[in-house]
Parts: structure tokens; C-alpha cells; sequence
């Protein structure tokens, strides 16, 4: 899936991540996240966020991740809506 | 055993903390609600996350989707995910005629058909909450098979009468009325409308006595704590536990010795006694524990 534009979806409120996904120079995907249970969960959290991605065959792009302790369903949610107002493509529900 | 529905809480559909969450207060359904509680620039947002939700739900408890109307460009895309997600119920907003549930079914029905879900399998509720919806409820109410219960949204309606609400609720007894009748008469669920005022337990408490007279199944509630202020009023008293008991029993030693003719207490037992002696039992089996 191609990503056009930067986007943004979710909140910093308890519970949420909000995810930034911007397109980078290269042709591999970075994270960079900030998180307090980041030196428990930073693994997953990645895991989750590359995931979302490759299903969507997505890549070159740079997600920014604030976390402030999301489930790992709410962190995919987040990732699909970023990813699907930055292709503005409709919902492919095999990739979900 | 017939399904309980005597709360049905609300949570925001872009909460992921209150979606989490919902399931453990206790009540009978949860509506996870996609319409007016999200903003018109989070609906692809919210979507995506009661899809997520509900792929990943963690408890057995009802799961009800409040979806935008047809009307907006939403509601299309509601039921196809929620339909995927593998929702239990799908609750229509303002539904004013039998034509809006059956376009509400059609799509519902393509999507099973898609994903290979059994079709019928996805329930669907009904809001009544126009002076025309009430006029149509009972076709409403018998537009699909789907339809497990209709419920009464009061804000719109009120507005729409050119009232608003009062504590007493007078301007919403005649519509109430309509509204759990068309429900019996259908043989589904009538669930009562929202009170808002979580602070005001008095008037709370005197308004669901109120419904629960008039003969609902249950109320929509907006805030855990108003769980167990329902639940305790749709208990039954151990008074009318014993004496429903007292029924069931006679039935059974009338049945063995062939006897036509019950009576307990020196009162004549029919049908819709024996009926409501069920009712209570039931309404006493899933509320036990509560407030003893």
C-alpha cells in the first residue's frame, strides 16, 4: 500500500497510543517510541506496530508511537487508522 | 432461559480505556457506540477500534454496536465492520419505519454472505426516538426476525414534542406506553431511554421503578454506578420469591396427580400467574448475590 501523506491517529489520554506515521527517505520502516512501560513492553509493542505494517505491505515509512499504555488491539487500531488516512485507501479487511 | 436485558451500558466507541474496561461492571449488555458520543473526524477512528474490540473481546457479555444511520456516510461502513468483528447485536438510531430496519438487514445480510458468517446470526435492536417512530413501533418491531428488542431514545423525542424532561417524566409516558406494547405484542425486548443526571439517584431510582411497572425489560445507563441501582429494583423481594415458588410447586404435585385445578393460599392459579411466577424466578436466579 502506498502512503501519500503524513497522518496522525489516537490520543495521549490513559489507556491510548498515538500513532504518527510520516514517509522517510529509505525503504524500511522505523519506530520510535516513547512509552513508561517501555523497558517491559518495547519488544511487543514494536512487534505489533511491524506487524500491522507488513500486513498492509508497507514500507519506508517512520512511525512516531506515544504510548501511555495501550492494549495491543488498541495499538493495531491506531496503526490502521493512521495507515488508512495516510493511503486514503478503503479498508482492505484481509490485512486487518 | 430468556436473556436478561435489564441494563444496557453505554460506552464512547474512541475510548479505548472505557472499552476495555466495560465489562466489568457487571451489566446484562454493553453498546459500544459509534454515533453521537464520537466526532464526525474520529469516525474512521472509533471504527477501527470497537473492530478491535470486539475481534479481541475478553468476556461473554453482550455485545451491542450503536451505528450511524444510513443517512450518513458512516453507517454503511459500520455494519460491515461490525458485522466482520463478530458483533452480537447491531442497535439502529432513529429508527422511524419497518423500510429502515430492512435496509439496515439487507446489508448486514451481504456482508454475512461475504465472510461466511451464518446468516441471521447478527441480532439487531431498533431506537425509537421520533413522534413517527412511536406511531410505527409495532411495524418496527416485527421488520426482521433479527430484532431481539426496541428501545426508546428520550432527548430527540422530547424535542421533537416540543417538551423537554421532567423528573416526573410525564411528557414520556405515553410514548413509553407505545413503545413497551409494540414490544410485547412482538414478542421482543423493551429497554428504556438514558438518565443523565448521574448525581440524582432519587429521581433515578423513581424512574426505573417506573419503567419496570410499566413493564420493561431494562434501561440504557450511562455510568457504572447506576448498574446496581437497576439491578437492585429488578430484584425480586423474597416475598414474592417464595410465593412464585409456592406456585411452581403446586404445578408440579398438580401435574403428577393429573389435577386440573390449582390454587395456593386459597387463591385459583391460571397461566399468567404461573407466567409470572417464571419471570420472577428468573429475575431472582441472575440477580442473586446482589445487595443481600
Amino acid at each position: 500500500m502506498k502512503i501519500n501523506r503524513n497522518a496522525v491517529a489516537g490520543t495521549l489520554e490513559s489507556s491510548d497510543i498515538q500513532i504518527t506515521i510520516v514517509v522517510n527517505d529509505s525503504n524500511k520502516n522505523n519506530i520510535v517510541l516513547e512509552s513508561p512501560v517501555k523497558h517491559l513492553f518495547e519488544e511487543e509493542i514494536e512487534a505489533v506496530i511491524h506487524e500491522t505494517l507488513k500486513k498492509h505491505h508497507i514500507s519506508g515509512v517512520t512511525v512516531k508511537a506515544i504510548d501511555k499504555g495501550a492494549l495491543n488491539c488498541t495499538i493495531a487500531a491506531r496503526v490502521q487508522t493512521a495507515i488508512y488516512r495516510a493511503s486514503g485507501n478503503e479498508i482492505d479487511w484481509e490485512a486487518l | 432461559m430468556e436473556k436478561l436485558r435489564r441494563t444496557m451500558m453505554y460506552v464512547p466507541g474512541n475510548n479505548p480505556a472505557m472499552l476495555a474496561d466495560a465489562h466489568v461492571y457487571g451489566a446484562d449488555s454493553i453498546m459500544f457506540d459509534l454515533e453521537d458520543s464520537v466526532a464526525l473526524s474520529e469516525k474512521d477512528s472509533a471504527r477501527l477500534l470497537v473492530y478491535q474490540m470486539i475481534k479481541n473481546r475478553q468476556s461473554n457479555t453482550e455485545l451491542v454496536v450503536r451505528i450511524n444511520g444510513l443517512d450518513s456516510e458512516h453507517g454503511k461502513k459500520d455494519i460491515e465492520a461490525m458485522v466482520r468483528a463478530g458483533v452480537d447485536v447491531i442497535r439502529l438510531p432513529k429508527t422511524d419505519t419497518a423500510q429502515d430496519v430492512k435496509d439496515v438487514e439487507a446489508i448486514i445480510e451481504k456482508v454475512e454472505e461475504q465472510i461466511g458468517r451464518p446468516i441471521g446470526s447478527t441480532l439487531m435492536m431498533a431506537a425509537i426516538e421520533t413522534p413517527l417512530g412511536i406511531i410505527n413501533a409495532y411495524q418496527v418491531a416485527t421488520a426482521s426476525n433479527r430484532l431481539i428488542g426496541i428501545a426508546i431514545g428520550a432527548e430527540d423525542f422530547v424535542t421533537s414534542m416540543k417538551t423537554n424532561r421532567s423528573k416526573v417524566g410525564v411528557e414520556l409516558l405515553s410514548a413509553r406506553s407505545q413503545l413497551v406494547i409494540a414490544a410485547r405484542a412482538a414478542g421482543i425486548a423493551a429497554l428504556d431511554t438514558v438518565f443523565s443526571d448521574v448525581e440524582d439517584d432519587e429521581t433515578f431510582r423513581r424512574e426505573v421503578n417506573l419503567i419496570k411497572q410499566l413493564g420493561f425489560d431494562g434501561k440504557s445507563v450511562i455510568n457504572p454506578r447506576q448498574i446496581d441501582l437497576v439491578h437492585h429494583i429488578y430484584k425480586p423481594t423474597d416475598a414474592e420469591i417464595n410465593y412464585a415458588k409456592q406456585i411452581m410447586l403446586a404445578i408440579e404435585e398438580a401435574n403428577e396427580k393429573g389435577s386440573g385445578v390449582i390454587s395456593v393460599g386459597g387463591k385459583m392459579v391460571d397461566k399468567p400467574i404461573v407466567e409470572r411466577a417464571m419471570r420472577v424466578l428468573e429475575l431472582a436466579g441472575l440477580s442473586g448475590g446482589e445487595h443481600e
